[in-house]
C-alpha cells in the first residue's frame, strides 16, 4: 500500500523534474541578464506550484510527510535515549547523519530539524536540486542539510568511518545490488554508529495489496513499478546485515492507513518494516 | 552543483519564497491589519481557573516547552489569597494522579505547607436498602484514596509556582475581557486571534480553551456539545462535626433524592456536598441554620422505608457472601453527626453533564469544564480536567521533541483521543450511577442492592475501579 504511495510519488517527481528542468533551462538561456524584470511571472509561479506540490503535507506525496511522524521518532530513539524531564529541542545535536537516497529531503529536513548534521545524497539529479531549492527557503530551518548528487558506493568512499547514524528508508527494494548498498552504507558509519532501513517486506499480502492492487486495480501507479523479487524479507536483510558486521537491534513492522493518512507501528512484519542494527567494532 | 549560474539562482529563490509566503500565508479575507495585533505568541490560555493555570504552569515548566512565549488571560481580576482560620465551602477531591502532577510541578508542597486532609477510607450506602460499600486505601492500594483541598487554596499554590521569577514566558493578563475569537482554518499554519473588548486583539499559534463549561472557545470552534442538566443542585457548607475523630473517611449517602457526602477537612471539621432536587435546595439554603443541620442529620441518620422484598434478598445475598467466605457487606461504621454549620458558608450550584465531541480543532484545544463536565458524585471533575493538562502538556512535548510544530494535527488527535478514551468512559459511568440510585422503584433498588454487595464482595473489581479513579 505505501510502496504504491512511493512510487507514485517517483512518478509524480519525474513529471514535476521535467518542469522543473524546463524552467532552470529557461533560466539558463536568460542567464546573461540577471535583471529582475527580465523574469516573467508565470513561470517563476509554476516553479513555485512545484515546490508546493512536493512540500504540501496534504498533497500527492501526503504519505512521506506522514511517514515521517514514525521514522523520526524511530531514528531519534535509536541515536539518543533520553529520560523525559531532561529532553531538550535539539535531541540529536552534533550527531552526523547521512541519508541515504534522500529524494525531495522530506526526511532530511524533518532531521535537521532536532539538531543533526544531516547529508542527504540521491542519485537523481532533479530530486537533489529540489531538496536543495526548498531547504534553503526554509526560513525555520536554521541547520540546514548538506545535499550532494551522488551514489553511496562513491560517497563512502570519502567518507569513510564518519557518521554516526545512516538512514536508508524506502530505498533498498529499488537496489540491484544489494550486498554492495549495505556493505557502502556500512563503510560510512562509525562503528557503534546505527544504520535505519524502512522497506516493503516480500510477502504475500504485500504483493497483493502494495502490488496487484495498488498498480493493477487501483492504477494508482504505474504497472511494472515494483518488482516484486527485488523487495526484502526482515531475515534476509537481518542475515545481510550480520555477515557485514552489524548486530540487528529492532525490527518493527509498519503499516500505512490510506483513508486517514497515517502510519503505524506494528508487530506484524508483513507489509514493510523499520529495522534498527548497530555496527560491531 | 546546480546548471545555471550563481545569481539567477538566488533570484529564482527569492523569488519563489516571496510567492511561498503569499501562498502558504493566505489569511481568509477578514478585516484586520498586522498594526491592530498587540502581540502575537505561540500558545494563548483562555481562561485562568485551577485548570488553565496549572497548565501554564506546566507548559511553562517543560523542559522542551519552556522556549514558547504563553499568555494567559482571566476575566476576573488578580485576587489576593488570605489564609484564614476557616476552611472554604468549596472543596475538590484530587486523586493519586493529580498529586504527581502537583508533585512534579512542585505545587504540591505549597498545598502541604498551607492545609490538606487524606481520604483513607470511603463508605457509600444507600438509604433505600442495606447495601453498602466501602474502600480502605490500605486494603486496595499503598496511598491514600484522595485528598481534600479547598479550591482557593489549590489555585494559591499554581499561582505561586506561576509567578515565581524561575518562570519566565508565561504571560497573565487579569480581567481580560474576551469579545471574539478568529480561528483559523487551515492545519498548516495555525494562527487564532483572540479580540478583547478594550481593543487589542493578540495572535496565537495554538489556542487552548480552559474557561469553564459555557466555554466560549468550544463555541468558536462550531463543535458539537452534547449536554443536559441534571435539574439538581449541589449544597455545599462547612461542617462541624459533633465529635472529634481521626476524620480520614469520606461518607456518602444515596438518598433518593440525590447523594449527600461529607468529606473530611481535619479531626472536627467536614465539608458538604448534598446534591438535591432545585425547589429542597432552594428550601435548605433558607432554612435557619440550626434547622439546616437537623435536616443534614436526618438526611444522615434517618431510617427510610425498605421494601420488604429488597431487604429479604439482600440479606439472603449478604448470607451467600458471607457462606463462602467474602465480605457480606454487614459491617457498617456508622457517620458522624453534625453539630452546626460555619455561618454564611451555604451555598448552591447547579449540576449537568457536558460532553463536547470534538475536544481539537486546527490551531485550538480545549481542557477542563470546557470539554467535559460531570457530576460531582464522584470527586471526578477536577482530576479529569487536570488529566487533560499532564496528557496536552506531554503530547505538546513530544510534538517538539519530534521536531514538529506544536499545532501538529496528528499530535493534537492524539491528545484528543487519549482523553476521549479515559474521560467519556467516566462520564458515563458517573451519569449512570447518578441515573440508578435516583430511582426508587423496588426492582431497580434490588439491582443496584446486590450489585453494591457484589463489587463490595469483589476485592479485585473494587481495585479496578479504584485505578480508574486514580488515573
Amino acid at each position: 500500500m505505501n510502496t504504491t504511495l512511493l512510487n507514485k510519488t517517483r512518478t509524480i517527481n519525474t513529471f514535476l523534474y521535467k518542469k522543473v528542468n524546463m524552467l532552470v533551462n529557461l533560466r539558463n538561456e536568460s542567464s546573461s541578464n540577471t535583471k529582475r524584470t527580465t523574469i516573467d511571472k508565470p513561470n517563476v509561479e509554476k516553479f513555485t506550484k512545484i515546490l508546493q506540490e512536493w512540500w504540501d503535507p496534504n498533497g500527492p506525496i501526503k504519505a512521506l510527510h506522514a511517514m515521517n511522524l514514525v521514522r523520526v521518532p524511530f531514528v531519534r530513539d535509536g541515536l539518543i535515549q533520553c529520560a523525559q524531564n531532561e529532553r531538550n529541542i535539539k535531541p540529536l545535536k552534533d550527531k552526523k547523519l547521512l541519508d541515504v537516497g534522500c529524494g525531495g529531503g522530506i526526511l532530511s529536513e524533518a532531521l535537521s530539524k532536532l539538531g543533526a548534521e544531516v547529508t542527504g545524497i540521491d542519485a537523481n539529479k532533479e530530486l537533489v536540486q529540489l531538496a536543495q531549492y526548498h531547504s534553503n527557503m526554509n526560513d525555520e530551518l536554521n541547520l540546514k542539510p548538506k545535499y550532494q548528487y551522488t551514489t553511496i558506493e562513491d560517497h563512502s568512499k570519502d567518507f569513510s568511518n564518519y557518521y554516526d547514524g545512516v538512514v536508508a528508508s524506502e530505498v533498498i527494494e529499488h537496489i540491484k545490488d544489494k550486498e554492495l548498498f549495505v556493505k557502502s552504507c556500512l563503510q560510512a558509519l562509525k562503528p557503534e554508529g546505527r544504520i535505519f532501513f524502512t522497506t516493503p517486506t516480500r510477502s504475500r499480502l504485500c504483493k497483493i495489496f502494495g502490488i496487484w492492487i495498488a498498480e493493477y486495480v487501483m492504477n494508482a501507479i504505474p504497472k511494472g513499478t515494483h518488482q516484486y523479487d527485488m523487495l526484502m524479507t526482515p531475515i534476509e536483510l537481518t542475515f545481510l546485515l550480520e555477515r557485514n558486521n552489524c548486530h540487528v537491534e529492532i525490527i518493527n513492522g509498519l503499516v500505512y492507513n490510506p483513508c486517514t493518512n497515517k502510519w503505524d507501528l506494528i508487530r506484524s512484519q508483513q507489509l514493510l518494516f523499520a529495522l534498527q542494527a548497530v555496527k560491531l567494532e | 552543483m546546480l546548471p545555471m549560474s550563481s545569481s539567477v539562482r538566488r533570484f529564482l529563490l527569492t523569488k519563489a519564497k516571496t510567492y511561498v509566503r503569499t501562498v502558504t500565508t493566505s489569511k481568509p479575507a477578514t478585516s484586520f491589519d498586522d498594526d491592530q495585533i498587540k502581540q502575537n505568541y505561540d500558545i494563548i490560555i483562555a481562561g485562568g481557573g485551577m485548570v488553565g493555570c496549572t497548565l501554564a504552569c506546566a507548559i511553562g515548566k517543560n523542559s522542551l516547552l519552556s522556549h514558547l512565549k504563553v499568555l494567559l488571560l482571566e476575566g476576573s481580576p488578580q485576587q489576593k489569597y488570605e489564609f484564614k482560620p476557616e476552611y472554604s465551602n468549596r472543596v475538590v477531591a484530587l486523586n493519586q494522579n493529580t498529586k504527581s502532577l502537583m508533585n512534579s510541578l512542585e505545587i504540591w508542597q505549597h498545598i502541604e505547607k498551607a492545609r490538606v486532609q487524606p481520604v483513607r477510607h470511603m463508605q457509600v450506602w444507600d438509604a433505600s436498602s442495606n447495601a453498602l460499600i466501602s474502600f480502605n486505601s490500605a486494603d486496595i492500594m499503598d496511598d491514600d484514596v484522595a485528598y481534600i483541598v479547598e479550591n482557593d487554596l489549590l489555585l494559591h499554590a499554581v499561582n505561586k509556582e506561576l509567578t515565581s521569577p524561575d518562570l519566565k514566558n508565561v504571560n497573565i493578563v487579569y480581567g481580560a475581557k474576551i469579545s471574539g475569537y478568529e480561528l483559523s482554518k487551515h492545519e498548516a499554519l495555525t494562527r487564532n486571534l483572540i479580540k478583547m473588548n478594550n481593543g487589542d486583539t493578540y495572535s496565537c499559534k495554538l489556542l487552548i480553551g480552559a474557561d469553564g463549561a459555557n466555554s466560549a472557545v468550544r463555541n468558536a470552534m462550531g463543535v458539537q456539545y452534547l449536554s443536559w442538566n441534571y435539574d439538581h443542585m449541589g449544597v455545599v457548607a462547612t461542617l462541624h462535626l459533633a465529635e472529634e475523630t481521626e476524620n480520614t473517611t469520606a461518607w456518602q449517602r444515596w438518598l433518593p433524592t440525590g447523594p449527600v457526602a461529607l468529606l473530611p477537612l481535619d479531626s472536627k471539621r467536614s465539608s458538604l456536598v448534598w446534591s438535591t432536587t432545585v425547589d429542597h435546595a432552594k428550601q435548605l439554603l433558607q432554612l435557619p441554620e440550626e434547622q439546616f443541620v437537623d435536616a443534614l442529620n436526618d438526611a444522615l441518620w434517618k431510617q427510610y422505608p425498605h421494601s420488604s422484598a429488597v431487604e429479604a434478598c439482600t440479606s439472603w445475598f449478604g448470607s451467600c457472601l458471607k457462606s463462602i467466605g467474602l465480605p457480606d457487606g454487614a459491617e457498617r461504621q456508622l457517620p458522624p453527626s453534625v453539630k452546626s454549620i460555619v455561618s454564611a458558608s451555604r451555598a448552591a450550584f447547579p449540576l449537568g453533564f457536558g460532553h463536547s465531541t470534538r475536544y481539537v480543532a486546527p490551531g485550538v484545544a480545549l481542557v477542563g469544564d470546557a470539554a467535559h463536565r460531570v457530576h460531582p458524585l464522584a470527586g471526578q471533575g477536577v482530576n479529569l480536567g487536570f488529566g487533560d493538562v499532564k496528557d496536552l502538556t506531554e503530547f505538546l512535548a513530544d510534538a517538539i521533541y519530534t521536531g514538529l510544530d506544536i499545532t501538529h494535527h496528528s499530535w493534537l488527535e492524539r491528545y484528543e483521543s487519549s482523553r476521549q478514551r479515559h474521560n467519556v468512559p467516566t462520564q458515563i459511568a458517573v451519569d449512570a450511577l447518578y441515573r440508578l440510585y435516583t430511582v426508587d422503584l423496588p426492582p431497580v433498588v434490588l439491582v443496584r442492592s446486590l450489585g453494591t454487595q457484589l463489587t463490595n464482595a469483589l476485592q479485585p473489581i473494587k481495585k479496578l475501579i479504584m485505578s480508574h479513579a486514580t488515573t
